[in-house]
């Protein structure tokens, strides 16, 4: 992957197919720890402790169209490289919370990149679920969260292409005034 | 800097125009693949251009969605399109330009964008 905001993409979207009705995302950036924090957690229906252990495999997969599953170990590499960890903690029935520390200045951390068109994606693709992300710097916090679009829309679909570049915007701007995503 | 109150004027707006989208009634439809594969081959921006083109040309009934990995992640990023009385179409090694148009001569004018299909491209 070239961004982390595209690792992000790709893991909020096994939330989806989780079932999970809340998918919450959190980037943090950490200048005194030195480290860029990643949780995505959503209330889906969990993994077995057997299934958890798995999933950094690559040759791990729920599919059938192919054999390898490449999305969770590729987030595990991008931490790990940086210097970074690790972690999945999931309960059947109660959700899945995945959560990744990189190296925030470390030369081989990708950029977050676009993360205003990973929650736009999502977001048009899965109007039915609801997506909250945050993200914290020195400068301060900023938080998206869809249950609030979703009470002003009075039903107008969160998929709505003019909706969607709202959504996006409205990330971009409140990301740009904290200073995030810019390291 | 955008606002919820700027979101009630878009709603507002909406709910006046008597286009409102309603998936179910989609005249085509148009999905991205989104798995890992589709990912990491772009499909975030292919996904966001089919989305600007339709909704700059006001295509109220045209729906662009996502699916998951169709086993062909060579091709990726991959889009079908689905036209109703039509058989589907794979498009294969999508881009934003590709996307914009396919969404002028497919979904507009009728006519399959051939040399982006698979069958052009399978080998």
């Amino acid at each position: 992957m070239q961004e982390l905001s595209l690792n992000i993409l790709d893991i909020a979207e096994n939330s989806v197919k989780a079932k999970a009705s809340l998918v919450e995302i959190t980037v943090e950036e950490d200048e005194a720890a030195d480290l860029m924090r990643i949780i995505i957690a959503d209330n889906g229906c969990g993994m077995t402790p057997e299934v958890v252990a798995r999933v950094s495999d690559p040759f791990y997969t729920t599919r059938t169209t192919r054999k390898v599953g490449l999305g969770v170990p590729f987030v595990k590499m991008a931490c790990e490289m940086t210097g970074g960890t690790f972690s999945i903690d999931s309960t059947v029935g109660e959700g899945t919370t995945l959560r990744a520390s990189l190296g925030l200045h470390n030369i081989d951390r990708s950029p977050l990149g676009d993360i205003a068109s990973t929650i736009a994606s999502l977001v048009q693709c899965n109007p039915d679920i609801d997506f909250v992300y945050t993200h914290r710097t020195g400068e301060g916090e900023m938080c998206a969260d869809t249950r609030e679009f979703r009470a002003v829309l009075e039903g107008v679909p969160l998929s709505n292409p003019e909706v969607v570049s709202f959504i996006r915007e409205y990330i971009a701007e409140h990301l740009t005034e904290i200073k995030g995503g810019l390291i | 800097m955008k606002s919820l109150a700027e979101l009630q004027a878009l709603r507002d707006k909406m709910k006046n125009n008597m286009g409102i989208r309603n998936d179910d009634e989609a005249k085509a439809r148009i999905v991205v693949g989104m798995a890992t594969c589709g990912i990491a081959a772009g499909a975030r921006p292919v996904l966001a251009a089919f989305t600007d083109e339709v909704s700059k040309r006001g295509l109220n009934d045209v729906a662009v969605g996502q699916t998951g990995c169709i086993g062909i992640c060579q091709y990726e990023p991959v889009a079908e399109v689905f036209m109703p009385g039509q058989e589907k179409v794979t498009y294969v090694k999508m881009t934003e330009e590709k996307a914009r148009r396919v969404v002028a001569e497919h979904i507009v004018n009728g006519n399959v964008v051939t040399e982006y299909t698979i069958g052009a491209n399978a080998k």
